[in-house]
């Protein structure tokens, strides 16, 4: 993908390696991407692809035996490898917000909602009490919380799944971040609640001109929501492009096989396809391709190189031997 | 106030004996040691207000017993009574106030080992297995030999010997804490590592630690007596309960059985209405009984 100059986060070659007894965990190796101002790109993968560990790379949140190995995250034009773990600070909930799976767990208990939000305003803004409450009050009212003056003084036991996940929005909104970083925001909700909650998101994201990394292991989620993909496979990016073309044209074998695996609601469909095997041990990832031992259109090549990124249209690239052809050109 | 006499919590109150037992003896015991001075006649403290001829004088009930000394007196003519009342204060703010600063010590390396893990865990965390291989008598003896006698070293040792069981649940419950995504999402707001400990991980990990700042109250009182039985504790000018078995203990076998056993019966009840409520407290606050 080319690099616009304007671009609010660029992510070069990151490698975030993983120093455990068994090994070295490649988690992230090699990623690069870049999110515009306003874009939301989704970073699509199945579990232990690395997904989540980009998010927390780029806020600097990478717990020893993880490190951060290699590469640039520029946030704003600075590379916030660079900055010193107060800075960091600083960048964290107010230019760069999370929010997280599981809203069970990511609020404090013994918090009030209103404490907890409150706390980023207290962290990130100079407001006094009475202004930093009337914006409390006005963020919850936003994510669609009736009687929000009222709610401000309940705990997190009195809201419901979809409820505190608005709330968690809400945190993570209220300090006014320019990127927001979605860690399966929806996986651990209703499906009913879900697409409330994907559109809440995306709302809030497009009024704000902010940007939004989601991350989801979830393509249809992906698709709703997303104007650019980005595809990952055992820490590699196989695959990225704009959500349309990428969607209709898939042209790595694994985007072919994630689609393949969502049921379609209109037409007959005998049972869903799905990828054979399982992820390789990623402290043990085979020669060539990562991909090839599931890959239903593997070559002798593929065990003998591994793929480099190459173009393969507008703002595309895909990292594959044998791209899969364009069936029809837009 | 309502809302307590509605909860759960009270409801279940209210149907344990033990619980109601517990609470009446540590509530008896709490009244003592706060107006205790003003509900005997005598400072045994002050020897001008001792009678040398009142001495050994059996319990009122007894023959030979004064209606003055409900419990009897000692060689001195202390009324037994009002020594068990002082002793047992000195036995109670001892108790307590090691079992404060046992938990304010053991909490804070507790959060600091889980929360950092580490080395700093690691040296924590075997310093703590070192102490728990020792009984904590002889810790407290080795310690009291070294630094001598007094209720500050008293205090000392015990919270040498007690800190250990707050920073070993404190540690474990903070390492199931920090896996939650709250912290996480602490972090993510930007927030410090140390307001991150005290308001975010701290309140979520102190629950289990009533229950052991509780029991560990009634322990720290036996241990005491102990100490001070065996002559390294508390100093014969300021005696508790522990001290005051030990001096009656001399003239046990005369039949002057009174000047000890008294003393051993508040130590008694006294740890037993802790344990009772302890016991209450534990199945009340155990999540997973729930």
């Amino acid at each position: 993908m080319s690099a616009e100059p304007q671009a609010l986060l660029e992510v070069r070659n990151l490698k975030t390696r993983f120093y455990t007894f068994a090994g070295v965990v490649n988690a992230v190796d090699g990623v690069s991407f870049s999110v515009g101002r306003g874009e939301i790109l989704g970073l699509v993968g199945e579990s232990g692809g690395g997904k989540s560990v980009i998010g927390f790379s780029i806020l600097g949140l990478i717990d020893p035996p993880g490190k951060v190995d290699d590469g640039e995250i520029l946030f704003d034009g600075a590379d916030l490898r660079k900055k010193s773990e107060k800075e960091m600070q600083d960048i964290r909930g107010k230019d760069i917000a999370m929010v997280f799976q599981d809203p069970m767990t990511s609020l404090n208990p013994l918090q009030t909602v209103g404490q907890q939000i409150d706390e980023m305003l207290r962290l990130h803004s100079e407001l006094d009490a009475k202004a930093r409450r009337a914006r409390c009050i006005e963020m919850l009212t936003d994510v669609g919380i009736s009687e929000a003056e009222k709610r401000l003084n309940n705990y997190p036991h009195q809201f419901s799944g979809g409820m505190r996940q608005r709330v968690v929005i809400a945190i993570a909104m209220i300090a006014g971040p320019q990127l927001i970083i979605a860690d399966e925001p929806t996986t651990a909700l209703d499906v009913t609640i879900q697409s409330q909650i994907l559109k809440l998101m995306k709302r809030q994201v497009r009024e704000r001109h902010a940007s939004m990394i989601l991350i989801t292991h979830d393509l249809a989620v992906v698709s709703q929501m997303a104007d650019q993909i980005v595809v990952l496979y055992c820490g590699k990016i196989v695959e990225q492009g704009p959500k349309q073309d990428l969607i209709g044209n898939p042209a790595h074998p694994y985007t072919q096989g994630l689609l393949g695996s969502i049921p379609k609601l209109h037409g007959r469909q005998e049972r869903l396809t799905q990828i054979p095997g399982t992820v390789p041990d990623v402290r043990n990832l085979p020669k060539g391709c990562n991909f090839r031992e599931r890959c239903p259109y593997a070559q002798p090549r593929c065990a003998e190189e591994e793929p480099e990124q190459q173009g393969v249209g507008a703002g595309r690239s895909v990292a594959c031997h044998f791209p899969l052809k364009q069936e029809a050109a837009p | 106030m309502q809302g307590f006499l509605k909860s759960e919590f009270f409801f279940n109150y209210r149907r344990s004996a033990s619980a109601i037992i517990g609470s009446a003896l540590m509530l008896l015991f709490a009244v003592y040691v706060v107006f205790g001075p003003w509900l005997v006649a005598q400072n045994p403290h002050d020897i001008a207000s001792l009678e040398l001829l009142d001495s050994f004088k059996p319990p009122a009930w007894l023959e030979g017993g004064d209606p003055r000394y409900l419990l009897g007196t000692d060689g001195q003519g202390r009324d037994i009574l009002a020594s068990v009342v002082y002793g047992a204060r000195i036995s109670v703010m001892i108790g307590v106030t090691a079992m404060l600063c046992s938990c304010l010590i053991g909490t804070a390396l507790g959060l600091l080992a889980g929360f950092y893990r580490g080395a700093v865990d690691s040296f924590i965390m075997r310093v703590a297995d070192i102490q728990l291989s020792f009984p904590s008598i002889l810790i407290a003896l080795f310690l009291m030999s070294a630094v001598g006698t007094g209720i500050d070293k008293v205090l000392i040792a015990l919270t040498a010997v007690g800190w250990v069981v707050y920073a070993r649940t404190v540690r474990g419950s903070t390492l199931s804490e920090i896996e939650k995504e709250y912290v996480q999402a602490a972090r993510v707001a930007g927030l410090p590592d140390r307001k991150i400990i005290l308001k975010h991980v701290l309140p979520n990990v102190l629950t289990p630690l009533i229950v052991i700042a509780t029991i560990q109250v009634g322990t720290f009182v036996l241990i005491e007596a102990s100490l001070s039985f065996l002559g390294v504790g508390v100093p014969i000018t300021q005696p508790s309960l522990g001290l005051l078995v030990k001096n009656g203990f001399d003239v046990l076998f005369s039949g002057l059985w009174w000047t000890s056993a008294f003393p051993g019966m508040a130590i008694m009840m006294l740890v037993f209405g802790i344990n009772l409520f302890g016991d209450f407290l534990r199945d009340e606050l155990n999540p997973r009984l729930k």
